[in-house]
């Protein structure tokens, strides 16, 4: 059996004297989509912000791949990975889609995929070109290659940052409530990238709000209250009515 | 006026503009280096750096470029151990005592200006960077800086003007650029409205050329804050960061 692409335990964030995540035990198997819910300041995206490092957990362990990163307390007491270069290869094989994009603004759509593989992986530049090109394609945007970021609509741009992650060739994609930015008539078109992405067979753990991607897409639902796992199960067995009232109480409002 | 005469003292102060030019260009080359290293170490580094740096920053916007020129080219020569270091070759020269009292001043207005543009880059940008695996120094250079570089271009091209007249200056050190020029010139003939008149008029024709060349580089550069071809403008998103 392979171990699991992400595995989190007892998973541990503090700012200041504000503890954001209390002990986080979750792991995500290779090619399984988990949704993670909650409402605002649970914790859910601080949790997603942890498995790449862009927030340094203040305890707990973070596994990608049978790697665990570790953390080293400084003079200050703050938490901070031994070996920040091999930080930077795990967060090559993650990819990250973001609420804001962040796109790069002074790239165009085809410079934004290409970046990393070249500078980062190292690739020739006909080589990202060409893939990358598939990418915009896949995620329908191929037209665009030569627009920059501010000339496209949101839901352009969300599927273009998509594009940008999958160029690293991930082998998980976390996505930080990729749709809460984005004006209704537009989620549709990135959800829709997104289940095409999970059809696939693609490792995700998907921060959102939407509820009907989390039953209809996703394997497996985690709930976050107050920096705690308040329950998880398949969508069928929470959406049914196994979860936690709280949880219920959540879901239906 | 004296036309025929007034076009003989520009064609004798002509033979300056390369020393002008060339005390511009190396002190804005030697500049732009000390302005990213003191706005990045005022921004990101040490507290002990980041103060050294605040103060070299106050000390020499708050002294006149004048002073800081005799301090550095009859200043120095006073110490023995000046004289006696493997420096003094270098600055017993008054071009090169120009070139660091330029370089020191454009350098610490010039981090004023760089510092303004890296904070107008939003943290999303460098921290998708790191997200794609990127080393700190890479999404520096590749994603911040030139986003940086494109807000920071329309006040830099001003400082660029200002220190292109600075060099002037550097007559009160017995450089004969321009400006010296046309101080000897008036020495000799006592006319000194057709002299500074002819010198302004270079200077004038060095900064118009200036004023094409940033305004060039800055429509190159700016290309993804310009309207889509539609028509519809592009929304600036320097102010909000949001999407449009």
């Amino acid at each position: 059996m392979t171990s699991p692409a992400i595995r989190l335990r007892g998973l541990r964030k503090s700012f200041g004297a504000n503890e954001v995540l209390r002990g986080v035990d979750l792991e995500a198997r290779q090619g399984e989509v988990v949704s993670i819910l909650g409402s605002s300041g649970s914790g859910k995206s601080t949790m997603l912000r942890c498995i790449n490092l862009l927030e340094t957990p203040s305890g707990g362990e973070v596994w990608i791949g049978d790697e665990r990163i570790e953390l080293v307390t400084d003079r200050a007491g703050r938490a901070k990975p031994v070996d920040p270069v091999k930080v930077q290869k795990l967060r090559a094989r993650v990819g990250m889609v973001f609420q804001s994009f962040n796109l790069w603004s002074h790239k165009t759509v085809l410079e934004n995929v290409m970046e990393a593989p070249i500078h980062v992986l190292g690739r020739s530049k006909a080589e990202a070109k060409d893939e990358a090109l598939s990418f915009l394609d896949k995620v329908g945007i191929a037209a665009k290659r030569d627009a920059y970021p501010a000339q496209l609509s949101g839901g352009q741009q969300q599927r273009a940052a998509i594009a940008r992650a999958l160029a690293m060739h991930p082998d998980v994609m976390l996505f930080d409530e990729p749709t809460s930015a984005l004006d209704p008539e537009l989620v549709g078109e990135v959800l829709r990238v997104m289940r095409g992405l999970a059809e696939e067979g693609r490792t995700m753990l998907v921060v959102t709000h939407e509820m009907g991607f989390a039953r209809d897409v996703s394997n497996r639902v985690v709930f976050l209250h107050e920096g705690q796992i308040d329950c998880e199960g398949s969508p069928a067995e929470l959406f049914g009515g196994g979860g936690s009232d709280r949880f219920q109480r959540f879901a239906t409002t | 006026m004296d036309f025929p005469f007034l076009w003989q003292t520009v064609q004798t102060l002509s033979a300056g503009i390369p020393l002008t030019l060339l005390l511009a260009t190396l002190s804005v080359s030697i500049g732009v280096v000390i302005a990213i290293t003191i706005a990045a170490t005022r921004l990101w580094g040490p507290r002990a750096l980041q103060q050294a740096a605040k103060f070299y920053v106050f000390v020499f916007r708050g002294t006149p470029l004048l002073v800081q020129m005799f301090l550095i080219y009859y200043g120095l020569g006073q110490f023995e151990a000046v004289r006696s270091s493997f420096l003094w070759p270098v600055l017993r020269e008054p071009f090169w005592c120009a070139i660091l009292a330029l370089s020191l001043n454009t350098g610490a207005y010039g981090s004023e200006i760089v510092r303004g543009g890296l904070q107008s880059v939003g943290h999303g940008q460098r921290e998708a960077a790191m997200a794609c695996g990127m080393s700190p120094w890479l999404a520096f250079r590749r994603i911040v800086l030139p986003q940086a570089v494109r807000q920071a271009l329309p006040a830099y091209g001003n400082e660029l003007i200002l220190l292109c007249k600075a060099t002037s200056l550097a007559s009160m050190i017995t450089l004969m650029e321009i400006t010296g020029l046309a101080a000897k010139l008036i020495s000799d003939t006592y006319r000194v409205i057709e002299v500074f008149a002819a010198a302004g008029a270079i200077y004038l024709a060095i900064n118009f050329v200036l004023t094409r060349l940033v305004a060039f580089a800055d429509h190159r550069l700016t290309a993804h804050l310009r309207p889509v071809a539609t028509g519809k403008p592009a929304p600036d998103t320097r102010l909000t960061g949001a999407k449009p």
